[in-house]
């Protein structure tokens, strides 16, 4: 199973991919921004400040899900002694860190006009700020070790902590009192958000997906490149 | 209808300096990750041009640097 995995044959596909998610990463982009800032509907108690929701959000469960992909990745790497999934797990990790990033600014954005601060020490925002910090280890790590095999036991060690914080984020809202409010969406029952906000925020959700999909191809194919040109220096 | 858009009812500076962030930053993402690959391409297809007839034919045998030096080419 793990053939399918390997580098020359990934590469076939990464090393087209990423003119083609560009066009569609544009085109639903296009489509979200429309949606979140003309067409949704402005917030009865927040008014137009809710629409700073369609990036902060989004931002926010992607950096989540790249951190959780990375630490899958980082065991899995190590258990099947396949470099490939580090490779991967790598080339994932920039654009998390950059979303991290986005849904602080944006929050810390949002936070003033409906909050009256743009920073407080509240449960979710602290957890975000620690996965940040998370995330610029893992990616220091793979720039200051040289070895192959400390950077992999560095790095999934970073990840093995990393992901502890996961479940602190997404539950910080109901284990303490925080200024965020409970989840508006869930997957297993009923969300309370209206339709005419949750379509924008999908579709951005969608486009901001598409974004990382499109960096990690870009990022990937760098790797992959910087291996054979170290292959070249060996011939 | 341009200044409702762009007042949003007093918080237009807040929302889309949210909006100018993220665009920014992905803007910053894309443009490092592109001259990075650059970069490594071109290092690439230096390296490639600076082998010996046998070398550059082994090193051809395998199909992913071909596939680099078609799309270094092909850019």
């Amino acid at each position: 199973m793990f053939k399918l995995f390997h580098p020359n044959k990934i590469f076939q596909i990464t090393s087209k991919a990423p003119k083609y998610v560009l066009i569609l990463f544009v085109m639903v982009l296009s489509v979200g921004l429309t949606e979140a800032l003309i067409l949704s509907p402005e917030d009865y108690k927040q008014s137009d400040a809710v629409r700073i929701m369609y990036v902060h959000v989004p931002a926010a469960w992607i950096s989540l899900g790249i951190f959780s992909s990375i630490t899958f990745l980082s065991i899995s790497g190590f258990i099947f002694k396949n470099k490939n999934f580090f490779l991967i797990a790598k080339s994932l990790a920039p654009s998390g860190f950059v979303f991290n990033i986005i849904a602080l600014v944006t929050g810390a954005i949002w936070g003033k006009p409906t909050w009256g601060t743009w920073w407080a020490w509240d449960a979710r925002i602290t957890s975000m700020l620690i996965l940040a910090l998370f995330y610029a280890m893992y990616l220091i790590s793979w720039r200051i070790y040289e070895s192959e095999e400390k950077v992999f036991k560095i790095t999934t060690f970073i990840t093995i902590l990393g992901i502890i914080n996961v479940p602190i984020i997404k539950y910080s809202v109901d284990w303490w009192n925080t200024l965020h409010q409970p989840a508006s969406i869930n997957i297993l029952s009923k969300s309370s958000i209206h339709s005419s906000m949750l379509f924008p925020l999908l579709i951005m959700t969608a486009a901001f997906a598409l974004f990382s999909l499109l960096i990690f191809l870009m990022k990937y194919n760098t790797e992959l490149i910087k291996i054979k040109n170290k292959g070249l220096d060996r011939l | 209808m341009i200044n409702e858009l762009l007042f949003m009812n007093g918080y237009g500076a807040y929302v889309l300096s949210a909006f100018g962030f993220t665009l920014l930053s992905f803007s910053a993402l894309y443009l490092i990750t592109k001259v990075q690959f650059i970069k490594e391409q071109n290092k690439f297809v230096a390296k490639f041009g600076s082998l010996n007839s046998e070398k550059a034919k082994s090193a051809k045998s395998q199909k992913i640097n071909k596939e680099i030096l078609a799309n270094a080419t092909n850019n």
